[in-house]
């Protein structure tokens, strides 16, 4: 089978995976006071990566990022039950968050809150599933 | 404030979330299952002590006051159930290592099971109506994976329907919550309780109990609503049937049991004395369907319909003799549902077929195993020195003083009927020739044994300690029958 010369959706994806990656992490880290969160930045750095599949296929992508996308889903899960466990230490309720103000020499002032880790494991999750699901599927050979 | 309350959610996730990790490494999985399946143990065992001794423990998750916040509600009623999901997760995690799971321990069974079992207590503890919907569907899930797990072609085709029936009433479900939190404007069990009391239960609220109703009852599988049960409980490993029979349509009767003590009580004449009508019919046709057959899988599976028709009966009756045998047969039924799983699991195992056409002189080779089959036999139908025999009993003192004696003359006849029922397994399979299956192997019953002797050993201490237990049910029956007790458990100032 000849395989068509698809120079035009390479160029444009290594583009676009990129924007759509920065700016799903833009998303991810605005979901505080905005619209977004670790749901549809997880849904969209999933959408980068398969964009890549698609226009790369298979097995190029497997070696550009070697990520077992179930240990993904299990670590995030890890994490968010983590920052609810982590506050039995400090004697708070299950899942209690906390903030604080720091200073960064970029950035200024920063209010960084736990509910972002909590996000996190969210965020992995949802990669992890995602991802998961369409390549278990087009790697179903039957 | 008492973290006390989310361990035995935590718990199993974090045995599930481990697990995955460790899922191509089946000694691993098996250990650690163990071990986290008896810490579960010991937990709900603490807080069950814990609970009997200072009252309801609530928690605020998130800190975040009462109504407002997620509210986890620990009452007796919550930690008898939690106790027992425990004790059937230990049998069922000592059983799974000789059950014969084969390539599917390897496919994340373990996993599986833990965020079942973290369904099921998630469901009992919450005070929560949509968090309740949550944990329906953590622990729904985890079955729809587990029945389908192996993916044999029954497999398959039984987990559709199964999946289609429990979407539409997961549906429906999340439809009653839109409704009720239209209405009553919250979605804390305490506070739409003493919403749903200024009002009286007037106007719509009797429609999104019936609503709801319809919902649990296809859940916990009542007549009409239980066309979906036995076949696909049967078609699953014995294990995982052990795990679903004993767990999952509880949930369905825990829930009724909640919202009908705790919300909807205003209207007795309309939800109540409609319980006892489908309670009544549940225990017809459920036991017609476990006298129909000659499979000793469906056997089994058809008798948790009348089980749950008698637990419905006692809340349909809503007197405190009536919801205290209610309870007692609910707990009771739990283990014994269980026992009787695994063991036809392994009758089945052994005589290399569940048809009992195709059966016979199993005493011969295996007289443990029959006698076993004769004693849950026992305790399922209520003979006196087991645990079947206070719940019913109970439910009957119940059902006398209320003035149903229709309902209790059912009881009675069904309880015969199951009796027949499961005795047609001791008498067709276990009695006769010796050399009635030809070609008998025999084969080794090596720890599967055990996890049945631990349930059934309870059901006997539950029998005979009756005078021991008999209070704690009372006790519950009567917290049920006052819902303030609850309200101000978790709305205190």
């Amino acid at each position: 089978m000849i395989r068509p010369n698809n120079l035009i959706l390479r160029t444009t994806t290594s583009l676009i995976a990129f924007l759509l990656l920065g700016f799903s992490i833009y998303s991810f880290f605005a979901g505080h006071n905005a619209p977004g969160g670790g749901f549809i930045g997880g849904l969209m750095t999933a959408g980068a990566i398969l964009l890549l599949y698609m226009s790369y296929g298979i097995e190029t992508v497997d070696e550009m990022l070697p990520i077992n996308y179930t240990t993904l889903i299990s670590s995030g899960l890890a994490i968010a039950v983590g920052t609810g466990v982590g506050s039995f230490i400090f004697g708070a309720p299950f899942l209690s968050h906390t903030f604080g103000y720091f200073h960064f020499p970029i950035f200024g002032e920063v209010e960084l809150a736990t509910a972002m880790l909590f996000d996190l494991g969210v965020y992995l999750t949802v990669v992890g599933v995602v991802m998961t699901i369409i390549l278990t599927i087009a790697n179903d050979q039957e | 404030m008492s973290n006390l309350a989310v361990l035995p959610i935590v718990l199993p996730l974090i045995a599930a979330i481990i697990l995955i990790f460790f899922n191509s490494n089946v000694k691993i999985s098996r250990l650690l299952t163990k071990v986290f399946s008896l810490a579960g143990l010991a937990v709900a065992g603490y807080v069950f002590l814990h609970v009997m001794e200072n009252g309801t423990i609530t928690l605020q998750t998130g800190s975040w006051v009462a109504p407002y916040g997620i509210i986890l509600v620990v009452d007796a009623l919550s930690a008898v159930l939690i106790l027992t999901t425990n004790i059937v997760s230990v049998a069922c995690a000592f059983y799974a290592a000789h059950a014969g799971l084969g390539e599917k321990e390897k496919f994340y069974f373990y996993p599986f099971f833990f965020f079942l079992i973290t369904g099921v207590t998630g469901a009992f503890i919450t005070g929560d109506l949509f968090n309740l919907f949550v944990f329906f569907e953590v622990l729904l899930m985890a079955s729809y994976a587990l029945i389908v797990l192996g993916g044999d072609k029954v497999q398959l085709r039984e987990s559709i329907k199964y999946l289609l029936i429990n979407l539409f009433s997961s549906m429906l479900f999340v439809t009653a919550i839109a409704f009720i939190y239209g209405v009553v404007g919250t979605i804390n069990m305490a506070q739409i309780s003493e919403r749903v009391g200024e009002v009286e239960q007037q106007g719509i609220l009797t429609t999104i109990a019936f609503l709801l109703f319809f919902v649990f009852a296809t859940k916990a599988a009542l007549f009409p609503l239980y066309y979906w049960l036995p076949n696909s409980y049967i078609v699953p490993n014995p294990v995982i049937s052990a795990l679903f029979g004993a767990l999952l349509t509880k949930v369905g009767v825990y829930s009724i049991t909640r919202v009908f003590t705790l919300i909807f009580t205003h209207r007795l004449e309309l939800t109540h004395e409609f319980f006892i009508w489908i309670a009544g019919l549940s225990m017809i046709f459920g036991v017609i369907g476990a006298l129909s057959t000659n499979n000793i899988k469906l056997i089994v599976a058809y008798n948790i319909i009348p089980a749950i028709g008698y637990m419905i009966m006692g809340i349909g009756i809503f007197n405190q003799e009536a919801l205290s045998g209610s309870i007692y047969y609910l707990v009771q039924d739990m283990i014994v549902k269980a026992a009787l799983f695994l063991l036809v699991g392994v009758i089945a195992y052994v005589a290399g077929t569940s048809d009992l056409r195709k059966m016979g002189g199993l005493i011969h080779h295996y007289p443990v195993l029959g006698w076993l089959l004769f004693i849950s036999a026992f305790v399922l139908a209520g003979i006196p020195p087991f645990s079947g025999f206070i719940g019913k009993l109970l439910l009957l003192e119940g059902a006398f003083q209320g003035g149903d004696i229709v309902i209790a003359i059912i009881a009675l006849i069904t309880s015969l009927l199951i009796l027949y029922s499961v005795i047609k397994i001791f008498i067709r399979g276990f009695w006769g020739d010796k050399d009635t299956i030809k070609n008998l192997e025999k084969k080794s019953t090596k720890g599967m044994i055990g996890p049945i002797v631990f349930l059934l050993s309870f059901t006997v201490i539950l029998g005979i300690g009756a005078e021991f237990f008999y209070p704690i049910s009372d006790s519950i029956a009567e917290y049920l029958l006052d819902p303030e007790i609850y309200i101000d458990s978790v709305l205190k100032e």
